[in-house]
């Protein structure tokens, strides 16, 4: 076994000093979503435990630049976390059986036998994603516990100012107690419901990185990367669950085309017109890998499971005429049987204008549009334009170009279409 | 950004490691590759065959001398490695500490070259080549 030694942050040996803030950060990184689970076991409150390991974090900060980093940093901060709780409820006389039981543990166990539970992160991140916590507050509150970023970090990829971080996360927290949400996983009868709002805060991570809704690029990488790993650690605690696998293969696939999506002066690449030998090929095999994982579980394809799957047979395919479009269709259909919108629906009328022709697909698309579906947005009249075009309605196609180009929100996207409408 | 944990390992630690208990050694790099995969960060890692099964090309002289292994004592081998996703130098650095390793062993932490890295290269023949070969190794 390794020794047991300490490993010095100044005076380092490398020529490049390390930086005690930035080896902290690391390390919180790495133990901060254990060590607050574990903390949060103990004393039933995430709040308190986020405080108690911030606590630890300062302590940390002032100790191991001279002490050098222990062994066992997770071990370390979790016992001075500990500490810190035993000092408060002391100073509040609450010494009461969580105060016995903490200050037992703490005299019996050393350092080194700490022994983070894979539970407890579980309950944390369903914690984190609780229905009492506004969308902006899960996404905040589980980078910062789950994720294991500062609050600077998270600042600088949500691209809001550091204090709304703050502001978010303080809200969470005296959210979660006002509400007495308990440290623990869902009843199997919400089960579903709370493990479909922890997969879409995770995804929320992803797409604001995929197709950033503000700031000046299109793409966040740095954000949506979170969300992977998110992923992976979701797959390590709930190897059973397919959607769990469903998701990350999805966000793999997804995030394996970043490379083409973007040309070099900023300006986004539809999937059509992508170079495909930009694809990250490591990262459609680990895509792949975790839809298989989603179908090996015998449950089905979820909503996340389909859309992976859709995204696989695009993402092997070597060309848009090259695509297997017949199994895309299924796909849409069997989507829009458990997940039924009127944007599945479009999609479908794309896929089936793809597989079988566009007369076919202008007849789902005029279904749509006479029950009013997608009113306000420029999808159903830039598809139903595209549809006409193909079927030599050249008046008509012109004419649903342009009331899409009204439509849309986006500069780029109006002018791609009133272009469309121009060279018909 | 991804970062190779390159590990090297004298010959003498290479010898000394097939005295000790396999199981025990399986069992601490388990262990180490499930941490990294419970915290979502390891992408692939390898670790290589006996030494002794290996040859050195050596491009000191004007031809290209082959050496069969074993090198002798002081020879640093490269002995496996792992490929991580993590958000700074200092993290990587970190999962390094934490491998099993002992005497005689080093991780050199490096970050990997993504299509960035060559984003004034984009036209160069071999660059657009090499992507058409990831491709085709991807799909296999």
């Amino acid at each position: 076994m390794a020794p047991a030694a300490r490993h010095r942050v100044t005076p380092a040996p490398s020529s490049r000093r390390a930086d005690p803030r930035r080896t902290v950060d690391a390390v919180w990184r790495i133990e901060g979503a254990r060590v607050i689970a574990t903390l949060a076991r103990m004393t039933g409150d995430v709040g308190f435990a986020e405080e108690l390991a911030q606590e630890a974090v300062v302590e940390a900060l002032q100790s191991w630049p001279q002490q050098g980093v222990p062994r066992n940093a997770g071990s370390w901060l979790t016992t001075v976390a500990k500490r810190r709780a035993i000092d408060a409820w002391r100073r509040r006389e609450r010494l009461d059986e969580r105060y016995r039981l903490l200050a037992r543990g703490l005299a019996e166990s050393g350092e080194d036998e700490w022994q983070p539970i894979d539970d407890d992160v579980l309950r944390l991140v369903f914690t984190a994603c609780h229905p009492v916590l506004s969308r902006p507050a899960q996404i905040a509150l589980t980078l910062r516990v789950v994720g294991g970023l500062t609050t600077a970090e998270i600042a600088r990829m949500l691209l809001v100012p550091v204090a709304t971080v703050q502001a978010r996360i303080t809200r969470a927290k005296k959210t979660l107690a006002a509400a007495r949400v308990r440290f623990e996983a869902p009843d199997p009868n919400e089960w579903g419901e709370r493990l479909g709002a922890v997969l879409s805060v995770v995804y929320l991570v992803f797409t604001e990185g995929y197709a950033a809704t503000s700031g000046d690029r299109w793409i966040r990488p740095d954000l949506a990367n979170e969300a992977l790993r998110l992923g992976r650690v979701l797959a390590g605690l709930l190897p059973r669950e397919p959607e769990v696998h469903g998701l990350l293969a999805l966000m793999e696939f997804q995030a394996s085309r970043f490379a083409a999506r973007v040309r070099p002066d900023g300006t986004p690449v539809l999937l059509a017109d992508q170079d495909r030998t930009r694809w990250d090929r490591a990262q459609i095999a680990r895509g792949r890998a975790a839809l298989r994982r989603a179908g090996s579980t015998g449950r089905g394809l979820g909503p996340y499971g389909l859309q992976a799957a859709i995204a696989e047979c695009h993402a092997v395919a070597p060309s848009v005429a090259e695509t297997d479009w017949r199994r895309i269709v299924l796909l849409y259909e069997a989507l829009g049987r458990i997940a039924p919108s009127p944007v599945v629906e479009l999609n479908r009328a794309v896929a089936v204008s793809m597989a079988v022709g566009p007369a076919e697909a202008l007849r789902i698309v005029d279904r749509l549009a006479g029950e009013q579906a997608l009113r306000g947005s420029h999808l159903l009249p830039s598809v139903r334009g595209e549809l006409l075009a193909r079927l030599g309605r050249v008046e008509e196609a012109r004419a649903e170009l342009l009331a899409a180009a009204e439509l849309a929100a986006n500069r780029r996207e109006r002018s791609v279409l009133l272009e469309k409408a121009a060279g018909l | 950004m991804k970062y190779m944990l390159v590990m090297r390992t004298t010959e003498e630690a290479v010898q000394a490691a097939k005295e000790q208990d396999f199981e025990q050694v399986i069992n601490a790099m388990g262990a180490y590759n499930e941490a990294m995969i419970k915290a979502g960060v390891l992408l692939a890692g390898e670790g290589l065959a006996d030494p002794a099964e290996g040859v050195v090309v050596d491009f000191d002289a004007e031809e290209p001398v082959v050496t069969d292994g074993p090198y002798g004592e002081t020879h640093e081998l490269f002995n496996g490695f792992w490929i991580i996703q993590v958000s700074s130098r200092e993290e990587a650095v970190e999962w390094a500490r934490r491998a099993p390793l002992g005497p005689g062993s080093t991780l050199e932490v490096r970050r990997v070259q993504e299509a960035e890295d060559f984003a004034d290269y984009a036209d160069n023949e071999y660059i657009r080549k090499e992507a058409e070969w990831r491709r085709q190794l991807g799909t296999e």
